[in-house]
């Protein structure tokens, strides 16, 4: 608790759930991870963790880390941020937006008669449990209810992720769906039948109550279990699938910038079988190194070391395989790695459709290394283009050029008008970079 | 009648007249069929001291100088023609140079420097314009002014800040050059005049020749290192 926390936040942009834990965690200069082992052991054992941390969600207003732009960045009834350094500004609570929600407080208010009857059931039972559940249950049902009707989508997402699994159940192939019901039996009989030896548990000395905790417990693994082992293995396939996309992008920049020029070649000098026969040749070796070495295809030959040695080269790939001069211009040098070299086919692509669209005569390569930038423009006088009439599925523009810059933190900015020509800007922070010849 | 090349610029005359400095024949026959009749081809030289000899005989307002030539380096026909009192211009042309030995010959008082990929009309435009005495700047060469004037990090100040540094102006006027504009898409593209690039680019020439001779060779050893 060295500096100033600052007032209680909630921390949705650091948390798990809903950033409570975090906010408390921070608050007391504890590790949002005891807090967090502490709400979920709490709720285990009486529901009362549970509670608490909805109640928390709902009152506690929103602390803006500093540089996440989170969505809900309202102003209108915020606190001022705290005295100390924490610097984010207070966002509204769930609470003060639930006030005007006069259905919501009915239909929260509608649930205590569930309350009653649940209390009524555990004095009727015997059962002190069930009664010492029914609070933190209606505590519970009732912040859900005000998250869900009050909270922004950002609060709304943790419960939609938490809650699709059951909703997907329902909506499941008839295959899951009996199986689904023939679970949900299992587990609603093992439960049943655990409450009912805890009902009957006062006649029997200490195996009834124990048994029929397990018995429950097993009722709600059986129910439940499924879905819990399903959230777990769909965040870790989120992750990984993310990783796919990234990959996949890369895989069909390359083939696009590959295998699809070359046939567009193909068909352009179908009459001319010796040139179709030698890139298709070249496209061949191409592909195998790719496949077999590990070479990328319309890589760099592994003697080319600089921007200046890439680009030289991409000029002569280019003047080689179309009708058209490159004006190469370079100021500076810096060594390729792998941004440097991502811009590299970034504006080779940019080079090649320029020849192949464009119909101008010659096309304007410039690149320059500043001490932190390094810029690169690729400029013809051909037709141009409307972006708006480039289908979604040329993948040139958006992945083989916007795509790789993004990738790799840089910018591509496509500068065209329709009979005046291109100019495709490609630009990198080379904050990190050694620059070349500098001493 | 008599031209007096240097004082009055092409108002009024009706096609300067050119001599062709190339040791390719065919390239010269070439460059002269290119250039048509918009142009009077005077004179031609395969070498350095036939260049200065034709030059100074013919005495035209425009040699047309391909930077390597067998017997040395473009600019010794730029060095010996003044010597011998001519102020001929001077248009620098060749497929591939050294940036240094582009920026020696400009040094020695071309106005300009064009690659041989030009098209047919640009060199016509090109000639008309260095004879009339503005100066011509392709991308190439705009390249090479901006490398040889790129501010190195750690190097001291020169010791002329005015003639060695170029203004942030010239330096965008220069960028977009070297990016491929004309001079008219760059008048366009920074909102000023055609007149005024061509100022800015005669102000550059006028720096690059003027500015001392220690920084330039500092550039050229450090890209020879390099």
């Amino acid at each position: 608790m060295g500096s100033q926390p600052g007032p209680l936040r909630r921390r949705p942009a650091e948390g798990l759930v809903a950033g409570v834990a975090v906010g408390l965690g921070r608050r007391l200069g504890v590790d949002p991870t005891v807090v967090r082992v502490l709400f979920v052991a709490t709720a285990l054992a009486s529901g009362f963790g549970l509670a608490a941390y909805l109640v928390g969600w709902v009152v506690l207003g929103v602390e803006e880390a500093a540089g996440t732009g989170l969505p809900e960045a309202t102003a209108g009834g915020g606190v001022p941020g705290g005295s100390g350094g924490s610097g984010g500004s207070a966002g509204e609570s769930i609470a003060s937006r639930a006030r005007s929600d006069v259905q919501g407080l009915a239909l929260v208010v509608g649930m205590v008669p569930v309350l009653v009857i649940l209390l009524l059931l555990a004095s009727v039972t015997q059962v002190p449990w069930l009664g010492s559940i029914a609070w933190p249950l209606f505590v519970t049902a009732g912040g859900l209810v005000v998250v869900w009707r009050d909270g922004t989508d950002a609060d709304r997402a943790p419960l939609r992720q938490l809650g699709a699994p059951i909703a997907r159940l329902g909506a499941g192939p008839s295959g899951t769906w009996r199986r689904a019901v023939a679970r949900a039996a299992v587990g609603v009989s093992l439960g049943l039948g655990g409450i009912g030896l805890l009902a009957a548990g006062n006649e029997r000395a200490l195996l009834g109550p124990l048994g029929g905790i397990a018995l429950v417990l097993g009722g709600i693994l059986v129910v439940f279990g499924p879905w819990w082992s399903n959230l777990a293995r769909e965040l870790a396939e989120e992750r990984r699938a993310r990783a796919r996309a990234e990959e996949r992008a890369e895989i069909a920049s390359r083939v696009h910038d590959s295998v699809l020029q070359t046939l567009a070649l193909l068909q352009r000098h179908a009459e001319d079988p010796q040139r179709v026969r030698a890139l298709a040749r070249g496209q061949e070796r191409d592909l195998r190194a790719w496949l077999f070495e590990g070479r990328a295809p319309g890589g760099l030959p592994a003697d080319v070391s600089t921007l200046a040695e890439a680009l030289r080269q991409v000029q002569a790939e280019v003047e080689a395989a179309h009708a058209t001069s490159v004006e190469l211009v370079i100021v500076g040098d810096v060594p390729l790695d792998d941004r440097v070299e991502a811009l590299v086919a970034a504006a080779r692509e940019a080079t090649v459709n320029a020849a192949k669209w464009s119909g101008a005569p010659s096309v304007s390569v410039y690149a320059e290394v500043e001490p932190s930038r390094l810029s690169t423009f690729v400029r013809d006088r051909g037709r141009g283009f409307e972006r708006a009439a480039v289908g979604a599925d040329r993948k040139g523009l958006s992945d083989s050029i916007e795509g790789r810059l993004r990738r790799v933190g840089g910018q591509a900015l496509v500068r065209s008008q329709p009979g005046l020509g291109t100019e495709v800007e490609l630009s990198l922070s080379l904050v990190a970079l050694p620059q070349r010849g500098a001493r | 009648m008599s031209p007096v090349p240097g004082e009055t610029g092409m108002a009024g005359r009706a096609r300067p007249r050119v001599v062709l400095v190339d040791d390719h024949r065919l390239f010269r026959s070439g460059v002269r069929a290119e250039l048509g009749d918009r142009v009077e081809v005077v004179g031609e030289a395969g070498d350095v001291d036939e260049a200065v000899e034709v030059v100074l005989g013919a005495r035209p307002d425009l040699v047309i100088l391909d930077v390597h030539l067998p017997s040395g380096d473009g600019s010794l026909v730029v060095e010996g023609v003044r010597a011998a009192g001519s102020a001929a211009r001077f248009l620098a042309l060749s497929v591939s140079d050294a940036p240094e030995d582009v920026i020696a010959v400009i040094r020695a008082g071309a106005r300009g420097y064009v690659t041989k990929h030009i098209a047919g009309d640009e060199l016509i435009d090109a000639v008309e314009r260095v004879a009339g005495g503005d100066a011509v700047f392709s991308p190439r060469l705009a390249g090479f002014v901006l490398d040889a004037f790129s501010a190195i990090p750690g190097d001291p100040p020169p010791v002329d800040p005015g003639l060695d540094l170029l203004s942030a102006r010239e330096r965008e006027v220069l960028r977009l050059i070297a990016r491929g504009y004309t001079y008219k898409e760059v008048a366009r593209e920074l909102s000023i005049s055609v007149k005024t690039v061509e100022s800015h680019v005669s102000a550059v020439l006028r720096k690059l020749q003027l500015s001392t001779r220690h920084q330039l060779s500092r550039w050229a050893a450090q890209r020879r290192l390099v």
